[in-house]
């Protein structure tokens, strides 16, 4: 028996230190009383393989997260150190030799959704020369950046640098897109992930759609009735529609809620009348489910605008114009349906603005955190009114928060254009003058005094927040969330897109609010994470897999209907069977097995009754 | 002057969510009572009710049993065999003489590293209030 | 020189004992081969005879029943003395038994029960010059193991008769198993019970129910008609007598070599199949088992991991 204490076990110098240690003295067991497993038990085993001893007669005790770092009183702490390395030595007694378990890897991958996250994470990948499918839930790819107009700190137009990654998607040999589509189920496991989508009816046929438009032109409706999502109800669309003009594949939808044809089977679908060359309209189309086999997954699904009528003293929904920020975007927008003008809904121009920042973040009532972009998209919104109205803008903030590249050389100028800087979070919007005028009412705690300031128009500069189902979305890739709602990633510092699923990968702002370049910078991060994978051919599975005891199985099949993956089965031999490749290692059947007759590799039934001895001997 | 009471726990953890919520107290160092001991198991679901019995014939003053919340078992169902187990064994436990305060099943998600020290925190003023689980005279005949 | 054989009754019903006079035929063939040196419950052997005897003077002795007083473990270290093997034969003596229900409950409390009034048993009177003592009454009962060296073990309540003849001819056999095997098969009943085909390959129960309650079909598994058979728990070696019976195994054969706890394991098998996922209706659900410790314990209450804390 040989104790060592070394402050950096995991460095090299420590590492070695094992390994010196097991050739020296001949050791055939390993402890590490140290940080979480979760850690460093990877790093443990290699090293103690590297000495020729089997790594997995090596076992780790967490003394740092669940003890020293947890714990005021030392004497108390101490014994509890001693109890749980006690217990590790009595457990690693009985731990066997075991190998990894290693499958191989599907060269294929699937993104989900269609945002710059997607696109970029895709067109990496698909460059790297695998094949990628790309799912996007919506009739175009594009996501929310595709309804900015121009982007900070640069001012370059979101468009202009969006739509030819759109294109590139569209036209990579190595990417299949499927949009107006979602993933159903996933089964399988890191290398071997088999997806099933649900590919929605658009009742238009993509292979055979050109995008000539035509048909919305000659549509029964003469004018555009139904409020259009991608200008946030700004706008209007008709039931036949593209979701924008530069659209992401260039093939219109059928919405059938409001199309004549689907709600009274009486049109004289003169859609399809101008379509006759091309006979790409199918009233009779039906939804597709389609099965893929990938290797590795991105999720890629981005975030949801906080809903400002949760605020219901901004007014928001309440007088009409109070508008969000992504309402601004589409106003300013020269596509959008103002044309670019800043036109509020009474039909004024506005002459004074005024952005309330921090509206549901960093906010005890509805999010704690901050939304990150805000502070910057509320400036660029700032400098974009005051250029096109030349309005008189006030901008209600918290803090400023400008930490990137140019940034605070951003917030400058635009300080410099004269927009108005008022430290104080709004506490109350109400209307003036027959409605004509909104108060602001905040405290300015720079003047320590509570102003009331009379604007035209209110931008909210709203926060981001995770996708409504993000929950649903995440229990089908079986990862977690973190208490906002985001998608959880393995390690905050040095694992951001990894997950607890081993082979699938988070980007972008489904895994936290964040802005353009950290979003392609983390998909660049996630898609040579899948590479890396993908590229290694093979993964190293735990090995603490299930197995029934040679001829001890009585067949009473108790445990057959407990396994979620299946991997138990009986037809055969008239004896519970398991597949120890689909076998996750959960260890449920084993502890429902009546006669004991199943065993898990790692966590034997002998080596936990050792470990609860071990914590106890001294009780 | 006896020492004051100071109940032993031992508390069977999942790997993905309970585990990594302690963890995650650990990294927030986050204070809370000493006195449970963490045996690592992959799901809530591979905890046997005779690890629970063991835990309290070798002197646990407590057991405690932590999943993920129903829905979320990184095994998909794992967690749902640990409630159905854990419903019977109590009443079990409790005709056998070990008052319902001593075992319990909580469910912790990942991110709640709070809720790992508030569990424990109240388990041991529950269990210092109980007293020690005292083995029957019995129990040293054999 | 024939083998010197003996039988002795503590804790019991007397079920052992008639098990050997089930032997019907083969009892005469195991009266030629050995020499019954000590069976007070078929004949009228004294304690003198026993303590005359020399220490390992007797090859085996069969000592069924439990320990739930200081006589029986007096006995018992006594026959553990005269003998070279101890074999715990059936239930009791195995696991504890029926009786190690009492567990349960303290010695005060079913005094108090069984004698209202107030008036108890003492261990000793003494009256006009003559001393009567009586055995301690032990607050709990005991499995044969707990107080003296066992050698191997004969389950069932009562064993079986082939089961016996079994482990007869295996203890009067050329090689002895090693020391402290359950002479039976080591695996479960399923392995044997004529019903074994009918039960699902995925059964999940939604209601549990009592022998009472149902009259169950003759042919099926009788836990996929939702009563608790503890069969898939249980040592085989029985031929499955009670599912004959239209009746759910109740374990009386005790765990298999890699269970510690039998009730716990039962517990955890049948828990595990019970089809809710939901705490309300997973509570609803077990009230089909009212009684875990009686259903699950109920040869085996003393060979627990964790003997009962009585709660009063």
């Amino acid at each position: 028996m040989v104790a060592r204490e070394y402050k950096y076990l995991c460095s090299d110098p420590g590492q070695e230190l094992i390994r010196q240690d097991i050739r020296d003295h001949n050791l055939d067991r390993i402890i590490v009383a140290a940080c979480s497993p979760h850690l460093h038990e990877h790093t443990f085993r290699q090293a103690v393989g590297q000495a020729g001893l089997n790594p997995y007669f090596f076992h780790m005790v967490n003394l740092r997260e669940h003890d020293a770092w947890v714990h005021t009183d030392k004497a108390a702490a101490t014994a509890k150190a001693m109890d749980l390395v006690r217990a590790a030595g009595r457990r690693v007694k009985w731990h066997e030799p075991l190998g990894p378990r290693q499958v191989p890897i599907h060269p294929d991958v699937l993104v989900v959704g269609g945002g710059i996250a997607g696109i970029d994470a895709a067109l990496t990948m698909a460059n790297a020369g695998k094949h990628v499918y790309l799912v996007e839930r919506e009739a175009t790819i594009g996501g929310h950046m595709a309804q900015f107009d121009k982007t900070f700190p640069t001012l370059d137009c979101a468009a202009c640098i969006l739509t030819p990654k759109m294109t590139a998607v569209r036209s990579h040999r190595n990417i299949t897109l499927w949009t107006w589509s979602e993933v159903q189920k996933v089964e399988g496991y890191v290398g071997n992930f088999s997806v099933t989508v649900r590919r929605k009816p658009r009742y238009v046929l993509e292979d055979l759609c050109v995008g000539c438009l035509e048909c919305i032109q000659a549509c029964v409706y003469k004018q555009a009735k139904v409020p259009d999502a991608f200008n946030l109800g700004l706008g209007k669309r008709k039931p036949i529609y593209i979701p924008f003009p530069q659209a992401v594949p260039q093939v219109v939808v059928i919405d059938p809620e409001t199309c004549i044809e689907f709600k009274s089977g009486k049109c004289r679908k003169t859609c399809v009348e101008v379509c006759a060359e091309r006979h790409a309209i199918d009233f009779q189309q039906k939804e597709e489910i389609q099965t893929i086999q990938v290797g590795t997954i991105v999720l890629a699904t981005g975030f949801e605008v906080f809903d400002a009528t949760r605020i219901p003293y901004y007014g928001y929904g309440l007088y009409p114009n109070v508008y969000t920020a992504l309402e601004i975007e589409r106003l300013v927008n020269a596509s959008g349906p103002t044309g670019g003008d800043i036109v509020m809904r009474d039909g004024r121009k506005p002459e004074t603005v005024g952005i309330v920042h921090c509206v549901g973040s960093r906010d005890e009532h509805t999010n704690r955190y901050c939304s990150r972009v805000c502070c910057m998209y509320s400036l660029k919104l700032a400098h974009l009114i005051k250029e096109k109205t030349g309005a008189e803008v006030y901008s209600f903030y918290i803090d400023i928060r400008a930490p990137g590249k140019a940034f605070e050389e951003f917030y400058n100028r635009v300080a410099e254009e004269g927009v108005v800087f008022v430290r104080g979070k709004v506490a109350d919007i109400y209307p003036s003058d027959g409605g004509r005028r909104l108060i602001l009412q905040v405290e300015d705690t720079l003047l320590s005094m509570v102003r009331k300031i009379p604007v035209d128009m209110v931008v909210l500069s709203t926060g981001l927040e995770p996708r409504p189902d993000a929950d649903e979305v995440r229990r089908l890739f079986n990862i977690g969330c973190s208490r906002e709602g985001f998608f959880l990633e393995r390690h905050p510092k040095l694992a951001p897109v990894s997950t607890f699923a081993d082979g699938i990968f988070v980007a972008g702002c489904c895994q936290a609010p964040k802005d353009i370049p950290d979003t392609v910078a983390q998909s660049g991060a996630a898609a040579a994470q899948a590479l890396a994978l993908i590229d290694a051919g093979m993964v190293d599975l735990e090995p603490n897999t299930a197995h029934v005891v040679e001829g001890a199985c009585s067949g009473c099949k108790t445990c057959i209907p407990l396994c979620p993956y299946q991997a138990i089965s009986f037809a055969e031999e008239k004896r519970a069977l398991i597949n120890e490749v689909l076998c996750k290692g959960c260890g449920t059947c084993v502890a429902a097995c009546p006669s004991g007759s199943i065993r898990q590799n790692l966590f034997e039934d002998q080596q936990i009754f050792e470990e609860i001895e071990g914590v106890l001997a001294y009780a | 002057m006896p020492e004051a009471f100071e109940p032993k726990i031992v508390a069977f953890f999942c790997n993905w969510c309970t585990y990594l919520a302690a963890d995650l107290a650990g990294t927030s160092r986050m204070k809370y009572a000493p006195n449970a001991r963490i045996v690592r198991v992959m799901c809530s679901g591979r905890v046997d009710p005779q690890f629970v019995l063991e835990a309290f014939a070798k002197g646990a003053d407590g057991v405690l049993i932590g999943g993920c919340h129903p829905g979320d078992c990184h095994y998909q169902e794992g967690n749902y065999k640990a409630l159905r187990r854990c419903v019977l064994l109590r009443r079990l436990l409790h005709q056998m003489g070990i008052e319902d305060e001593r075992f319990r099943l909580e469910w912790i998600s990942a991110a709640e590293g709070e809720r790992v020290k508030a569990v424990v925190n109240d388990m041991v003023e529950k269990l210092r209030a109980l007293g020690p689980r005292v083995p029957l005279r019995h129990e040293e005949v054999a | 020189m024939k083998p010197k054989v003996a039988f002795y009754w503590c804790a019991s019903c007397g079920g052992c004992d008639e098990a050997i006079i089930d032997l019907d035929e083969t009892l005469l063939d195991l009266l030629s081969s050995v020499e019954i040196v000590f069976w007070p419950a078929a004949m009228d052997f004294k304690l003198k005879d026993l303590q005359g005897m020399a220490n390992g003077s007797i090859l085996v002795s069969f000592i069924n029943g439990a320990i739930r007083n200081s006589d029986q473990r007096e006995m018992a270290e006594l026959l553990r003395a005269r003998s070279r093997m101890v074999v715990a034969f059936g239930s009791c003596a195995q696991l504890g038994g029926i009786p190690g229900l009492a567990n349960l409950s303290g010695a005060k409390s079913i005094f108090a029960e069984v004698y209202p009034g107030g008036v108890t048993p003492r261990s000793f009177h003494q009256e006009n010059g003559h001393a009567l003592r009586l055995p301690d009454f032990f607050d709990n009962v005991s499995a044969l193991g707990s107080v003296v060296d066992v050698d191997y073990y004969v389950p069932g309540c009562p064993p079986t008769p082939s089961i016996i003849r079994e482990a007869i001819n295996r203890l009067m056999g050329a090689e002895l198993p090693p020391k402290g095997t359950v002479l039976a098969p080591d695996k479960a009943l399923c392995e044997t019970c004529p019903r074994k085909d009918t039960r699902p390959e995925k059964l999940l129960v939604r209601e549990f129910k009592r022998t009472h309650q149902i009259l169950p079909d003759q042919q099926t598994c009788l836990l996929a008609q939702g009563l608790v058979c503890l069969g898939p728990g249980t040592r085989a070696g029985c031929e499955a007598k009670c599912i004959d019976g239209n009746m759910p195994c109740t374990g009386c054969f005790g765990p298999t070599s890699r269970v510690r706890d039998f009730g716990a394991k039962a517990l955890s098998a049948v828990a595990s199949v019970a089809d809710c996922n939901e705490e309300a209706l997973t509570e609803e659900v077990m009230n089909g088992v009212p009684d875990p410790a009686g259903t699950f314990y109920r040869y085996s209450l003393p060979s627990s991991l964790l003997t009962p804390q009585h709660m009063e």
